[in-house]
Parts: structure tokens; sequence; C-alpha cells
């Protein structure tokens, strides 16, 4: 048995969760150091599997399997593919953000109480919740994914509920109310989707008799695990369900504006781009893993569903007063790109998808993460309450603009090559789809340069004149960020020579191959050349 | 050789990281460094020039693959450069022009407390415009096509406190993005037609595919090219980007990006040539936009705003001619690049004079500047006369070649099409000769400025001069230049192809038309503006006049149904979103919350109650028991 | 004497005990009556012991002695602090419990 390097990554944060909370209520700042210090262990730990990680292997590498609760078959069985590194990576990567982000997020108002200890909770939580995250991205034991996919929702309810943005208009009272309903919204709705899933779950070990993803995939491959065509397409509903409330797909988002808008900034930036990548990730790992000809039975709706979202989230982007809601909306449409491309099934669009998490996740973090010091200097979220900004604060402003940027995929940023992948794989095999979606472009464009235009453009308002520009902390948050979006932009190869394998995988699963070309340039090079 | 292909786009890009990211620090050297790297950038497209101008026609081609950009399975786009006479001549055209007016807003901007940052942006314009010509591939194409979209974006609402400058920078961006659409669904089209969409495989094999897979493309092409060439239907940002700086408006809005619809189509001119209903449609287009640019150029009292106008009519004979097929590929970059001297020229005369008129934009309010702004009214008196095409200037013969094209695309279709470019010949013509009365002859109109003062205008300092006057000298004898000997002809033939038309009258009655109506559209602007006094307080205006003055009413039919539409619709899809989305789940919440605080009043807290819940219980159970016994 | 007797007598009391939980206020009585109802299954089990001529009805009772006795020492200890706490022996006035 090697060193179970999988279970050591996704152990750190849990200690580093332990030990925060443990921190005494008066030494503050030490818990939050410690913090920071676990996640870049967490980090560098993740480098090390990218590392150790190897794309022309095995489909899951650096796998550990030992016997949990052998009476039902759950094995505690962990290994990645190529997809699972990158996510892997990019939950690592974007937790020291998230933890230097909300520095002072959680600081008590008052500080004459001494038993009270919001700060190491806080912290605390948000490593919890890497630590799940990690670990659903590991899991390859469905019921071992299940326990951690709804586990996860425990911490991030308290982060949701406990810890609210202070920019609220209205008073603490009101604030505490929308907060709480918030978290209560976002518990429900995706305890529904879990429970679904948990059915699913168990039917699914009636089926197949255990739980473990590999053996069911090649089981179903070799014809030993017979699954009538109902079963099948029940069990797939169910898990998809799940997903598709976790990701969120239109109509089941709504509890994400609410989630994002009254959480603080860094757990909103945890909550769209970590935790929701969860779902997207696992409709490509056990929706087309596990029931390859129920997800083609349900491509059609999902993909009409995906369309909404894409042009709906963005329309009710536009027409949002809310900072924070109008991010919320523009990743709704963004998870209608990735879930379209998962479902197009084609190489381009599910390697575009992948990418598109990460992406995403870069280009929202530096967005949302530049709107949280933006409404912390105001104390306010509508964005009516600002104008000229970018007269008195032209790094905020200007991070501002990449992080918007990236948001509406200016080619040279990095969620330009995801977006375009994804268009072009759904229009491989669905051109009409493909070309509603496209639309989509000119849609991030209205929602971004609004939101720029009314926020940093225009005369200076009064209560923004003595705004301060960006302190080097918050420098240091974004300008790593735009680094990266600026660097898998135009050297995107890092990425998919990572994901490209496990993508054909999976299209070996779903038994599908890319829509050939009508004249076939490479065949009649070939020719010429002989 | 080929390996400074890649040093054209880096130096320009260089500079504008630095200038960017290099803070305050850099004030006072900042427009000395974007000027250094634009020149630089400019040097070495000479050097690749000569270079070029040493091999023969069939070896002129250079190509430099520098990494790969997106591999996925079944998708390759480079990161490859393609340097060929087309591209040359661009590359040329685009440093050349963009050093000049790095040097020219050096004087400029001289005042502005942002200057390091505005040329920041002009680098990364011209990187961003270097990279559009010289990509080999459409996708790196469109990564440099939404470049210089940004750079635009940035420098049209360089000035943001003005909030109609970040209006226009807004609307530029959104429209531009609309014709993206289309290059998007071009390549993609590419893409699922060939497997590829680099420049040559996909050129080489236009024959193996069906006509209307080639029109489709074709026609996603021209959207594109419309968005950014500011053709109609997408034409109606071009005007309001005039609220950018002048150095932008004629380096991005009159000489290079605004073209780069016709290099797109004259690139792709293998994909049209298979295409003849597309070709239709593009010669439609440019035909329409010629006609519209020119008559809003007319009525426009804004002087920027009137060459906004004539800038849009002028592409709309490049994309015309492209439009023409390899009869008029060749006439649409001669065109083009004629017009990048004078426009640029015309441009930079314009603000040299609202440099003099603290500002003031209404022709209306200049007048007889000829005395005090000698070398303005020269550069500018030079431009004029090469935009309407004086014998013997640079428009006489890039404009008299589309003309003749048109004519010779024979039947009902050249008729139509070469009478549009007369007439627009024509308009051009009485819109200049308007503009050159308004401005530096008749009486002095001038007003006080809003702090009441008159403004005192005089010769703009070496800095902008030394541009404008070398672009005059462009505007005089590039056009006699590439057309002795066929020069530019036999230097672009090669990539475009060529086919000599046969107009159905002779070249010489072409010309003499011309003329005629040259003198035409002079003589009416010298009647109605030259020989009586101009009113400060524009007329009222015929109902022509008045509709083009709103642009032919495009933006307000636009605000009507797509903003004020726009409006309604995401209005009512937040509520949609609040109340029915929302709403479903909330009511499910509410309803389960109802009838569970309905039970709850069972729960009183009197024991006996429980007592007797108990008890009934209790009897049900027996009597359960009982009867199930029984039976 | 026939025992089916006893088990009218239990029954009676049985009654006697129930209603007299559902009706009464004071928690003295009613906690009475819980005694009644207690004892009368004594009663009625002994009567069953008698019957069946086994003793596990007798074992019964004195089980259920010791838990009545237990429940004694349990209620009457919540009865005098609630009389403490409210002054009233009243059932209905500790209704506290309720949503």
């Amino acid at each position: 048995m090697n060193f179970p390097l999988l279970t050591v990554t996704a152990a750190v944060p849990a200690v580093g969760a332990i030990l925060t909370a443990a921190v005494p209520a008066a030494r503050r700042t030490a818990a939050k150091w410690l913090a920071l210090l676990f996640s870049l262990a967490t980090l560098a730990l993740a480098v090390l599997v990218a590392i150790r990680f190897d794309p022309s292997g095995d489909r899951y590498q650096l796998t550990e399997s030992r016997p949990w609760i052998a009476d039902f078959g759950v094995r505690y069985e962990l290994g990645v593919d190529g997809i699972g590194v990158v996510l892997i990576g990019l939950t690592a990567l974007l937790i020291p953000f998230v933890i230097a982000a909300g520095w002072h997020d959680a600081d008590p108002l008052e500080t004459k109480s001494t038993r009270w200890r919001p700060t190491q909770g806080f912290f605390a939580l948000i490593l919890l919740v890497e630590a799940m995250v990690i670990i659903s991205f590991e899991a390859t034991d469905v019921f071992l994914f299940y326990i951690f996919f709804e586990a996860m929702l425990i911490p991030m309810y308290f982060l949701i509920g406990g810890f609210g943005d202070r920019a609220h208009g209205g008073s603490e009272e009101n604030a505490a109310t929308q907060r709480s309903y918030a978290a209560v919204k976002f518990l429900l709705y995706n305890l529904v989707g879990g429970l679904i899933m948990l059915a699913a779950v168990i039917g699914l070990y009636v089926v197949a008799g255990n739980f473990s993803l590999q053996e069911i995939i090649a089981a179903r491959a070799a014809g030993t695990l017979d699954m009538s065509t109902n079963t099948e397409r029940l069990l797939f509903l169910g898990f998809f369900f799940a997903f598709a409330v976790k990701a969120p797909l239109w109509p089941l988002h709504t509890w994400l504006p609410n989630a994002m808008g009254e959480s603080t900034a860094p757990v909103a930036v945890l909550i769209t781009a970590v935790v929701d990548k969860v779902g997207t990730f696992a409709m490509l790992r056990f929706c087309l893993g596990l029931f390859p000809d129920a997800s083609k039975w349900a491509t059609p709706v999902i993909l009409v569903l995906a369309l909404i979202s894409i042009v709906y989230g963005a329309l009710v982007a536009v027409g949002q007063r809310d900072i924070k809601r109008l991010v919320a909306y523009a990743s709704i449409s963004h998870f209608g790109f990735i879930i379209l491309g998962i479902f197009a099934m084609t190489s381009q669009g599910q390697s575009g998808a992948t990418l598109y998490m990460v992406n995403h996740g870069l280009s929202t973090a530096a967005l949302m993460l530049v709107a949280g010091f933006l409404i912390s200097r105001r104390g306010s979220r509508l964005i009516a309450d600002y104008g000229g900004v970018q007269k008195v604060a032209p790094v905020l402003a200007g991070t501002f603009l990449i992080g918007g940027l990236a948001t509406l995929s200016l080619p040279g940023l990095a969620p330009f090559v995801s977006e375009f992948l994804v268009l072009v794989g759904t229009f491989a095999r669905y051109p009409v789809v493909g070309i509603i979606a496209t639309t989509g472009i000119v849609l991030a464009a209205l929602y971004t340069l609004v939101l720029y235009q009314r926020t940093m453009t225009g005369p200076v308002k009064e209560e923004v004149r003595s705004m301060p520009d960006l302190r080097l902390r918050e420098v240091l948050v974004v300008a790593p960020l735009i680094a990266l979006l600026i660097g898998l932009g135009v050297y995107p190869k890092v990425l998919t020579d990572i994901v490209n394998p496990a993508v054909e995988h999976t299209m070996s699963d779903v038994k599908q191959t890319d829509p050939k070309p009508e004249v076939d340039v490479e065949a009649k090079n070939g020719e010429a050349a002989k | 050789m080929e390996n400074l292909i890649a040093l054209l786009v880096a130096a320009p890009l260089l500079g504008a990281v630095v200038l960017l990211c290099g803070g305050r620090r850099l004030d006072k050297v900042g427009h000395w460094i974007g000027t250094l790297l634009a020149a630089v950038s400019f040097g070495i497209g000479v050097a690749l020039f000569a270079d070029m101008l040493g091999r023969t026609a069939e070896d002129r081609t250079l190509t430099q693959n520098l990494y790969t950009w997106i591999p996925v399975e079944g998708f390759q786009a480079d990161m490859a450069f393609q340097l060929d006479q087309l591209s040359m001549t661009f590359v040329l055209l685009i440093s050349g022009v963009g050093t000049l007016i790095h040097v020219y807003s050096i004087g400029y901007m001289e005042h502005d407390e942002r200057r390091r940052r505005f040329f920041g942006y002009l680098n990364l314009f011209v990187a961003a415009m270097l990279l559009l010509v010289l990509a080999d591939n459409y996708l790196l194409l469109y990564f440099g096509w939404e470049g210089v979209g940004l750079a635009s974006y940035l420098l049209i609402g360089f000035w943001q406190h003005k909030p109609s400058a970040a209006t226009a920078a807004k609307k530029a961006f959104l429209v531009n993005r609309v014709g993206d659409i289309g290059l998007s669904i071009a390549i993609m089209l590419m893409f699922t037609t060939f497997g590829t969409f680099a420049f040559e495989p996909v050129l080489a094999s236009v024959g193996e595919t069906s006509e209307g897979t080639l029109t489709a493309i074709g026609l996603m092409l021209l959207l594109a090219a419309c968005g950014k060439s500011a053709q109609v239907p997408l034409q109606s940002w071009l005007g309001d980007a005039m609220e950018g700086p002048t150095p932008v408006s004629a380096l991005i809005h009159a000489a290079t990006m605004v073209t780069a619809g016709v290099y797109l189509i004259v690139r792709s001119a293998a994909i049209f040539n298979g295409a003849p209903d597309a070709q239709l449609v593009v010669t439609v287009v440019g035909a329409v936009t010629l006609l519209f640019g020119a008559i809003v150029g007319c009525a426009k009292d804004d002087i920027k705003k009137a060459l906004a106008g004539s800038t849009m009519s002028q592409i709309g004979y490049m994309i015309l001619a492209a439009g023409l097929g390899p009869i008029g590929y060749v006439f649409a970059i001669m065109h083009l690049v004629t017009h990048g001297f004078f426009k640029a020229g015309l441009f930079l005369g314009a603000g040299s004079v609202m440099h003099g008129m603290n500002d003031e934009v209404d022709m209306r309010k200049y007048g007889g500047l000829r005395k005090y702004m000698p070398v303005t009214y020269a550069t500018f008196g030079l431009g004029y006369l090469a935009i309407i095409g004086f014998p013997g200037l640079s428009g006489f013969f890039s404009k008299d070649m589309i003309i003749e094209a048109a004519f010779a695309k024979g039947g009902t279709e050249g008729w139509i099409l070469g009478g549009v470019t007369l007439l627009g010949a024509g308009i051009t013509a009485f819109y200049m000769t308007r503009v050159m009365l308004l401005t530096f002859f008749g009486e002095k109109r001038w007003q006080p400025d809003a702090g009441g003062e008159l403004p005192h205008p005089h010769e703009s300092p070496k800095s902008m001069t030394l541009p404008m006057v070398i672009l005059a000298l462009g505007s005089v004898f590039a056009g006699a230049f590439f057309e002795i000997g066929e020069r530019f002809l036999k230097w672009l033939e090669p990539v475009t192809g060529y086919e000599h038309g046969n107009p159905p009258v002779s070249a010489m009655t072409v010309t003499a038309a011309t003329m005629v109506v040259l003198v035409i559209g002079i003589a009416i602007a010298w009647t109605m503006y030259g020989r009586k006094p101009v009113p400060v307080v524009a007329p009222r205006g015929s109902l022509l006049t008045r509709a083009a003055r709103k642009d032919l009413y495009q933006d307000d039919f636009n605000h009507v149904v797509l903003v004020r539409g726009g409006e309604h619709l995401t209005r009512s899809l937040v509520y949609l979103d609040h109340s029915v989305v929302d709403g479903v789940v909330n009511g499910t919440a509410a309803s389960v919350g109802g009838l569970s605080g309905r039970l709850r009043k069972l729960q009183n807290g009197y024991a006996r109650s429980y007592a007797v819940s108990m008890f009934g219980g209790t009897v049900v159970l027996i009597a359960a028991t009982l009867l199930m016994r029984a039976v | 004497m026939n025992p089916v007797n006893y088990l009218y007598l239990a029954a009676l009391l049985f009654t006697i005990g129930g209603v007299g939980v559902l009706i009464r206020k004071n928690a003295i009585v009613l906690f009475m009556c819980v005694e009644l109802m207690l004892n009368a299954c004594n009663l009625a089990f002994v009567a069953f012991s008698r019957m069946h001529g086994n003793l596990d009805g007798q074992i019964i009772a004195f089980f259920t002695m010791v838990v009545a006795a237990a429940e004694v020492v349990v209620g009457l200890a919540i009865i005098v602090s609630l009389f403490r706490t409210r002054h009233s022996a009243s059932v209905d006035d500790a209704s506290l419990m309720k949503l």
C-alpha cells in the first residue's frame, strides 16, 4: 500500500479545521494564520497530487481502497481522474484566497465577550468545507460520495446563516431574517435533492449489489449487470436531480441568489466557485458514468433547461439592482454552459465543460472578491449607490473590470477558451442549440458592462469620494487570480493535457464519438503527402 | 526572419503591460515608452517588408508557430502567425499610422492626468490589431478581433467621468458583440465542415463542400464584419464612438479597426468566391451603408460625427468592392490604405481644430480658421481633396477603381451598384466641402465657451502637426504610387486573386462621370454654405435633414425596440423569477407550514386533553383488535 | 364466590379512575385516580391468577405495586414543586409545554 496521498490531502484541511476551532478566543489572529497555513499546506498537497498524476496512465490513479461497512458493500474507495485532479487543484487554490479575502469578515463586532469565538468558527468551517469538497472529488464509492455530498451542507449552512454580509441595507434584525431565510432555503433545496439521491443510491445498491463506481461501470460495460431501461432512467433522474439542485440548473436555481446575496463575499465565492462544482463534477462522473443510456435519453430536456439557464440567468442578471445577486445570476448562466458542455457529449464540449468549471471558479472569485472589497468600503450592495469609483480607486476599478471581462469570456482570458469549446462542442452535435447559446455572449457583455458602467464610471458620487483604493492584502488576493486568468487564457494546455484523457474515458462510457467533419481535411492532406 | 513576427505583436503588448501595471512612477515617461514601442513594431514591420520584397511572389508567405493554444481531441487552435502580402499591408498601415498617432497624442493629451494609461490602451490596441491581421487561423483572429474591441471600449470610454462616453463605450462593445456572434458561428461552421479553422486548410478545401454551407459561413462572416466595420444594420455605435479622444477616432475608428471587417472578407475570399449569394448580400450591405453614411455625414454639425458618417460611407465602398469578388478585392484594400491616410489625417486635423477652439465640436461655431491654423488648414485641405477624389490624389485612384469595378460587375446589378458608387462620390464631395467651408472659410462664428471666454485659435504644437503633415503627404501621393505600374495590384494579387472586369462603359467615361458628380456636389455645397453666411444655430431643415441628424432614426428604433423592450423583458423576468419560479417553492413551503400550524393547535398543553387522546387511542386500538379478531 | 365478580369490581374501579383522570383538575386527585386504575389492574391480575391457577398474575401485581410506588415518589415530587412555583395544584395551570 502506497502513501495515502488522497486521504492526506482531504485530511489536512479537516485537521486544520479542528485546530483552528480550538484556538482560544483571544488569539483571533493566530486562528486566521493557522487556517491560512493549513489551506496553503492543502494547496501544496494538491499540487503534489497533480504532479504524481500521470495523464497517460490509468483512468483512476492514486487509488485507495479499504472496507468500511462490509455488510452493505460500502468501501472507502478514493481515486482521481484528470477531471478530479484539476477540480481538487481549483478548490485547494481558491481556499487560501477565500481565507485571505475574508480576513476581517468574521471579526466579532464588540470585543467584550471572550467566550464567543466567531472568527475561529468561520475559518474552521471554511476548512471543513474544503475537506469535504476535496473528498467528494476523490470518492469513487457512491455511498462515500453521497455522505460527503450531504455533509457539506452543514458547515455551509452555518457559514451562510451565521456570518452574513454586514453591508445590508435594512436593520440588523432584518438582515438576520434575510440571512436565516437564505440559509434555510439553501439547506432545504439541497436536502430535498440529497434525499432523492439517497433513494437512488439505495436503488443502485439493490440493482448492482455494491457501491463501487469502477466495478459498476466495468460490469455494465461487460454486460454482466443488467439494468432495465426504466430502472436506469429512474436512478439517473434521482442522481441528476440532486446535482441539478447543487449546480444549479433552472428552475432549481432560486436558492443561489439568496445564498450568495446574504453571505459574505468570500463565502459566496465558496458556494459558487467550489461547492457548486461538486454538482457539475458529479454529473460527469456519476450520471454519465453509471447511466450512459439514460443520460442520452434525458439529453434533449437537459439541453433545453441548460439553454434556459443561460439566457434566463443572463437576462435576470441584467435586471438586478444588487451587485452580488447579479453575480449570482451570471453564475447561473455560466452553469448552464457547463451543463450544456457535459451533455453535448462531444470531446470538445466535455473538455470545455471541465475547463469551464475551473475558469468559472477563477473568474467569479476575482469578480466577487473585488465586489466584496467594494461593498465593504461603501456598506451597500446596491448598484445605484455607486458611481465614478474609477476616479477615486482606479486599481479597484481596473481589477473589477478584468473580473468582469473574464465573466463575459473575453478572448485572452481563461473563460473564453472553455466557453468556446463548449459552444463548438454543442454546435457540432446540436447546431440550433449551439446558435442559441451563442447569443449568451451578448447578454454576458450586457450585464457585465452595465454593472461596470453604473458602479465605476460617470460623475463621482458624494459617498464614494473618500473611498480608499485596494490595500496590499487585497491586491495580493486579486493579483494571482488575474495572473491565472490571463495565463490559462493564453496557455490552457497545462489543463487540457490532464483533462483530455479523462474526457476520452467518459466519452467511451457513454459510447459516443465526435461527429466527423463534412470535409476531412486531415485525410486529404495525408493523401497529398503520399 | 519569421521569428520576428511575434515581436511585432510583443513590442506594443509589452508597452501596454508596463504602462498599465507600472503605476504612477511612469507618468513622466509613459508616453515615450508607448510611442517608442509602437515605433519598434513599425521598424520590425519595415524590416520584414524589405525582406519580403527580396523574395519572389510565391515565396513571400512567412509563418511562425509559437505553440498549440487550445489542444483538445479533434480541435486544435495554434498560436501561430502568418505573414503574407495582405497581412504585411495591414502591418505597415497599423504600426505606421499607429506610431504617428502616438506622436500626435503626446501633444494632444498633454494636459490629461491619465496620459500614461491612454498610451497603455493605445499600445494594447496596436498589439491586438496586429494579432488580428497576423493570425493564421480564425480563432486567433477572433482573439485579436475582441482585443481591438476591448481597446476600443477602453478608449471610447477614456473620459469615463462623462456618462455619455461611458454609454458610448458600452454601446460600441455590445454592438460589436452582436457581430461576434457571427464570427463565432462562422468558426463553428468551419469546424464542423472542415474539422479545422486555420486559414490555409479551410480556404484550400472550400471546393469540397456545398454552396449552401459556404453561403452560411459567408453571411456569418459578413455579420461579424458589419459589427466591427459599422455597416448597416450594426452601424449605430460609430457615431457615438466619437466621444473618445480624437487620436482614438483617427486610429481606431477611421484608419484601422473599423476596416477589420474588410480584411476579414478579403482574407476569406475563397469562401465568398464560392458563395455568390453571400457576395450579393455583401455588395448590398456595402451599397446601403455607403449611402447611409454619406447622408448622415451631410447633416451632422459635429465635425467628428460628420467625419464618422464619412468613414462609414467609405468603408461601405470597401465592403462593396470586396463583395464584387476577384475584380474588387485588391481595390478594396487599396482604398482601405489610402483611406487610412486621408481619414486619419482629417481626424487629426479635426482634433487640432478642437484643440485650438476649446474643445468645441460644432462646426457652426467655427468659421474662418484658415488664417489662424495654416498647417492644419493645409493638411486638412489635402485630405479633403484626397477623399473627394480630386484627380491625381490618393482617393481619386482608389475610388475610381471601385466605381469601375462596380460597373464591371455586369448586368442590372452592375448598373445599380455603379450608380450608387457614383452617387456616393457626389454626396462625398458635398459633405466634405461642407465641412471644409464651415470650418476654415466664411466668417468667424466663434462662441464663448462655458467659462464665458471666446476661443483663441492657434496652431497646434509640432508633435501634433508633424503627423498631420506626414499623413497629408500619404494622402497626396499614395494613390499615384500604388497605381503607377499597377504596383499594388501585382503586390496583392498572389493572395487575393484578381480578374480584370470589363465595365460596360469605358474607364474614361466612368472617370468623366465621376468628375461631373464631383463638381455638382461641390457646387451645391458652395451655394448652400459658401455663398451666404451660415447661421450659428442649425435651421430646422427639411424632413431628410432632420432624419439624417438623428442617424435616420436608427438609434430611436433601437432604443424603442431593443433597449425599452429589453428593459421590460428583464424586469418581467426578474418579477417572474421572484414570484413564479421562487413562488412555487415558497408556496409549497408555506402550505406545509400552514398545515403544521394547524396541527400544532392540538398540542394545547392541557394534561387532560392529552389523556383524552390517549384514552381515545386505546379505545380505537382495542376496538380494532377485537374487530380484526371477529373477522 | 365467583372470581368473575372481582373482575367486574376491577372494571368498575378502572372506569372510576379513568373518568377521574379525564375530568378532574386537581393534580392530587388526578394522581389518586391513576393509582385507582393501577389498583384495579392489580385486582384483575390477582383474580386472573386465581382463575388460571398459576402465580404469574400475582407476581405481576407485585411489579405493578413497585412501579406505582416509584411513580408516586416522582409524581408527588413534581406536584409539590409545581405547587411551590405556581401556588396551585390545578393541572390546567401547567400548560406551558404547548408549542
